[in-house]
């Protein structure tokens, strides 16, 4: 399943649960996924998959109760985040691990300056002088393509267009230079052509900096850009997982083949009418029994309803969680 | 394309949408915001005009003006032949049935105190005048339209889904048999798996009941799907025109060249052989517009004549149009 390089971050059977007045939601299903140094991994899901409440549970910024991490190991770095203490998950969150929001309006604090924001990892973390700070903060601006940076510290975050938060955001992640980056669809709240401006960024960044990065997103065009592996999620559920050619060349779960025909395609001709998935996703107010995209397949069939499907290798590094043999286009072997 | 068949339904002539700026202590007019600035266009019987550009750049107020949502700055919309810009409350009144819109977020714009059957009789109770029986088999027929169970016509908004929802707007849009339907963004708030049933039944339902729409969005693939032709906006004007294959395979504008080259396609196979325009900086304040060609600051092929002179609207092809100095 996966090759003999070294993993910066090593999640395994990871398990959420929300505890609300209505009892129970199961947020994230035993969800286990591996990350390498410099490598981009591509988590893409509708709304309430669990992409999101994955990558903060991991870093436990979910208020706890309602949330409940239930089971798993997270293994950054040589030790488990579930563990840590709390001094250490503080130097962990913004220093070893960068976090980058979708809406960078409500994730930088409108009250302080931008150059405040930047400054303040730097002493927290790096344990710089102010005067370091300030000199380190003007050339991340700099660094993430911000015209005229020391002058621009001093503004605060409403005086910055969309795009360019989004770019201070970014500079503020990668302040400490951390080993891993974790962008929850960072592009979602920006028009196209500066998605495309933060995306040309990112690229470069990568090859400047080479840390390895976890981009949520629900948007495949932009997975198919930038990413090296991608995990489909599903319910709370990683439903299939492969380098990025290879998913997109040879889709094996159902609910990843339906999301790609979905899509229109912009080279192509036109279609005369778009493939759509029926149904809605399920509620996740219970533990899966059962395979929860199911009732939504085309290829369901009975033992579907009765078991929650692992996932298994279709080939090296892409496995999928599906009893649907896409080769021989008939069940697998229970 | 303009051959004798179509026939204009709606035709905007030089629209204009400036909301004042009031500052101080008299609330004295200090300038406006130009969120619309002069366009002109016009939607044939039974298409559908796609009209993207980003956010900002006035395609909602566009959408908007044309249904009279807002008391318009300048310029004459012509519906079916009645130019509603000047029409009077109560003539206005009797035109609405023929025009109307479905909103972006169908959570915002449905009443969450009003059950589905309530809100999708509610055009039927205003404008026409039916027995309570008629009503209720008229929302049986409409709910049965776009797929939504007459069983829940006594249910709430909050007790649907997204797509769902939006279904119910969809409803409520149709009730009165309108021709001419603005769609602005109406499957934004929508997952991917859900978008496209969504696109698909406001494909059905124009060709069950001859609709024309104007669909506004700024995602890009998904209009090229829906349009027959498609208009680009920026920064309060059109930049381009044209029927959608032309437009989306030979874009002229600089503009639209960059817009459609910013789209990430779903294809890694590609990523690296893309001819990808990246425009440099922002949109500039409609409150403050660059003079001269809007667009000459981000322009990557503006020159000094872009930056004095505003580009004149013209037919460059059968039926497509587009504003700039450059294009033969």
């Amino acid at each position: 399943m996966k090759d003999q390089r070294a993993t910066v971050l090593d999640v395994a059977n990871l398990k959420t649960v929300f505890n609300t007045r209505d009892g129970e939601v199961h947020a994230v299903n035993d969800v286990s996924f591996y990350l390498q140094p410099g490598e981009l991994l591509g988590i893409v899901g509708e709304s309430g998959s669990g992409k999101s409440v994955t990558m903060m549970s991991l870093l436990k910024l979910l208020p706890m109760p309602p949330a409940e991490i239930r089971s798993g190991t997270i293994n950054f770095d040589g030790r488990d985040i579930r563990h840590v203490s709390d001094g250490e998950l503080r130097k962990i969150r913004g220093g070893e691990i960068g976090f980058i929001f979708q809406d960078p309006m409500t994730s930088l604090n409108p009250v302080f300056t931008v150059g405040f924001q930047l400054v303040e990892p730097l002493r927290l973390h790096m344990g710089l002088s102010k005067k370091q700070a300030r000199k380190r903060a003007a050339e991340l601006l700099e660094l993430v393509g911000i015209p005229d940076a020391p002058a621009r510290l001093k503004d605060f975050p409403h005086q910055f267009s969309g795009g360019m938060r989004q770019r201070v955001m970014i500079a503020i992640a990668l302040a400490c230079d951390p080993k891993v980056l974790i962008a929850d669809e960072p592009t979602t709240a920006l028009d196209v052509t500066i998605q495309a401006q933060i995306l040309e960024l990112v690229k470069e960044l990568r090859q400047k900096l080479g840390m390895a990065i976890i981009w949520i997103t629900h948007d495949l065009g932009v997975i198919a850009e930038i990413a090296d592996r991608v995990a489909v999620m599903y319910a709370g559920q990683i439903v299939e997982h492969a380098e990025v050619k290879e998913l997109f060349a040879n889709p094996q779960h159902p609910y990843t083949r339906a999301l790609l025909e979905t899509l229109p395609k912009m080279g192509e001709a036109r279609a005369a009418r778009l493939p759509s998935i029926d149904g809605q996703p399920p509620n996740l107010d219970h533990a899966p029994v059962h395979c929860e995209f199911a009732p939504r397949c085309k290829h369901a069939f009975e033992r579907c309803l009765k078991e929650n499907p692992q996932r298994r290798d279709v080939s090296a590094a892409h496995d999928v969680a599906c009893f649907w043999d896409t080769n021989t286009g008939g069940p697998m072997d229970a | 394309m303009l051959d004798g068949k179509k026939k204009p339904l709606v035709q905007v002539k030089n629209l204009k949408m400036h909301f004042p700026i009031f500052r101080g202590v008299l609330k004295r007019q200090v300038g406006a915001v130009k969120a619309v600035d002069g366009i002109s266009f016009d939607v044939y019987e039974g298409e559908t005009l796609g009209l993207v550009g980003e956010s900002g750049c006035g395609k909602s107020t566009v959408g908007r003006c044309v249904l009279r949502l807002y008391e318009v700055t300048d310029g004459s919309i012509d519906i079916n032949g009645t130019d509603i810009a000047t029409l009077s409350g109560a003539e206005l009144r009797a035109k609405r049935p023929e025009m109307q819109m479905i909103f972006q977020d169908p959570q915002a714009s449905l009443n969450p105190r009003m059950t589905v059957g309530s809100i999708i009789s509610e055009p039927l109770d205003e404008h026409k005048n039916m027995t309570r029986d008629e009503t209720r088999a008229k929302v049986g027929e409409l709910m049965d339209a776009v797929g939504l169970a007459r069983r829940f016509a006594d249910r709430y908004p909050h007790e649907f889904s997204g797509g769902q929802r939006q279904r119910i707007g969809i409803a409520r849009a149709l009730a009165l048999n309108p021709k001419f339907i603005v769609c602005d963004e109406p499957i934004a708030a929508l997952d991917v798996s859900i978008q496209a049933q969504v696109v698909n039944l406001l494909e059905d339902l124009q060709e069950k009941f001859g609709l024309t729409y104007l669909f506004i969005s700024h995602d890009l693939s998904m209009v090229r799907h829906l349009a027959t032709r498609v208009a680009v906006m920026y920064l309060g004007r059109l930049v381009e025109l044209g029927d959608a294959e032309t437009l989306y395979m030979a874009p002229k504008h600089p503009y639209t060249q960059a817009l459609l080259s910013a789209v990430p396609h779903p294809d890694p196979a590609q990523a690296g052989n893309i001819d990808r325009v990246i425009l440099e900086g922002d949109v500039p304040s409609p409150a403050n517009p660059p003079p001269g060609c809007t667009f000459s600051t981000r322009c990557p092929r503006a020159q000094a004549k872009c930056k004095k002179d505003s580009p004149e609207w013209r037919e460059i092809g059968e039926g497509h149009f587009a504003a700039c100095h450059f294009i033969e």
